[in-house]
């Protein structure tokens, strides 16, 4: 074998030993990496932290995403679920604004923030959203529609003593929604349901804002 | 009566090009409004300026003119590009204050109270700005699928049948009223919008003389009541 041969096999040799420890070393970057929360997991869970109960029992629950052109659809998500009410609609909801299966299933800004959720005796809700989803929902009959479908898809399909929705941004009653909904008047959700048993204690008691 | 919709400082759609949907949907309005002029129709539009009149400014325009029918233009910010959607007013169920605050209604069965103010308004003959459409969804829904589907003919990819949504812009019309919103903002240029406006005229055109004596046969509403 000529001497140039060997020292090109030689330097071929150590390259591949080379790459082979890069490789191993690479990999388990990437493993720790994608075992470390994102940014975004980070951010959700300073501002949206679980909510969980007393009464909490793992559920099937059905949140309703975005499913192609002009619609919304359930997709099952594994999800304790509190007996209370007030406390089951803010675990779906914070579902649903913080957990869609891809980026192309987002129905409500990655920004919004449940402030509030009250039911009034007669099984009225009421959802108080933070700004963000009026000024970062994208402006459009379409695109309106479709956040507002899914919060009472969700709601109703998991919530089912709801008889009706009012949304609220910031705490007050908002004209619209991001220049085209209506907010001003109420969605139905469950309209025929029995008023739900919680609404037999004060507003202010299992009623109470949600923090 | 045609409603291009948003105007002055409310730009409504933004896209990422530049293009505003408040200029869009002037432009469309006044493409169609040729359009229907020259095929006989009297068209009065809600503003043809850069000017932004309240929802209530622009129904009372149409609540003014004998069997008018009402239609608002809009472009979305999403949806599949160069498709057309038409929306007709979508009913709630009637809201009972006094049975939501009242302590313990709890379980008792929907009552038809009212406050006191709207049960003096409905005796009177008066109805809320807000409800005038009501008595009209019944009408707005046949015109609204009789438009999509002329639309669905000339747009593909759009839907076959009209959707109901509670747009502001309907709620306070009383009259047949129905929104058409076309996809999308993000278009590269204005004129690729603006080229859509002869076929949806051509649509709003055919489907009128259709829809009038259906209207006319089918239902009429249950109250003359001017929205107060």
């Amino acid at each position: 074998m000529r001497k140039g041969t060997k020292i090109a096999l030689a330097a071929l040799v150590v390259a591949l030993v080379i790459g082979a420890i890069s490789f191993v070393g690479l990999r388990r970057r990437v493993r720790r990496l994608q075992q470390e929360p994102t940014d975004e997991q980070e951010r959700q869970a300073v501002i949206a932290p679980p909510i969980s109960t007393p009464t909490d029992v793992e559920m099937t629950a059905s949140i309703y995403w975005a499913a192609g052109a002009n619609k919304t659809a359930p997709v099952q998500v594994q999800l304790p679920l509190s007996a209370d009410p007030v406390q089951r609609a803010r675990q779906v909801l914070q579902a649903l604004i913080t957990a869609p299966p891809t980026p192309g299933q987002r129905t409500l800004p990655a920004d919004t923030e449940l402030l509030g959720f009250y039911i009034l005796p007669d099984g009225t809700a009421i959802a108080d959203f933070s700004d963000a989803l009026a000024t970062e929902t994208p402006s459009g009959i379409l695109s309106e529609q479709e956040a507002v479908d899914s919060i009472c898809q969700t709601l109703a399909s998991n919530v089912p003593s709801l008889r009706r929705l009012k949304i609220l941004i910031h705490g007050q009653e908002a004209e619209t929604l991001a220049g085209h909904i209506d907010l001003t008047g109420f969605f139905d959700l469950n309209p025929a349901s029995p008023a739900p048993a919680t609404a037999a204690a004060a507003p202010g008691a299992s009623s109470s804002p949600s923090p | 009566m045609l409603d291009p919709a948003h105007g002055g400082a409310d730009d409504g759609a933004r896209g990422p090009n530049g293009i505003n949907e408040k200029d869009v949907v002037l432009a469309l309005a006044r493409g169609c409004r040729a359009e229907l002029t020259l095929r006989g129709y009297r068209v009065v539009m809600t503003r043809d300026s850069d000017s932004d009149p309240a929802f209530q400014d622009r129904a009372a325009i149409a609540n003014q003119s004998p069997n008018a029918i009402f239609v608002t233009l809009h472009v979305a910010s999403t949806g599949t590009p160069g498709t057309v959607r038409v929306y007709y007013d979508r009913e709630s169920s009637p809201y009972t204050f006094s049975q939501a605050v009242a302590p313990g209604a709890v379980g008792a069965p929907a009552s038809p109270a009212q406050p006191a103010a709207l049960s003096t308004a409905a005796a009177a003959g008066l109805i809320p700005w807000r409800q005038a459409q009501v008595s009209f969804v019944a009408q707005s829904h046949q015109f609204a699928d009789l438009v999509q589907a002329g639309l669905a003919q000339k747009f593909t990819s759009s839907p076959l049948l009209s959707i109901p949504a509670a747009v502001r812009d309907l709620r306070s019309v009383a009259a047949p009223a129905i929104a058409i919103e076309i996809s999308n903002i993000s278009s590269p240029s204005v004129s690729t919008l603006e080229s859509m406006s002869p076929a949806i005229a051509a649509v709003i055109a055919q489907s009128i003389p259709v829809f009038r004596p259906i209207a006319a046969a089918n239902s009429s509403p249950t109250s003359g009541s001017t929205p107060h």
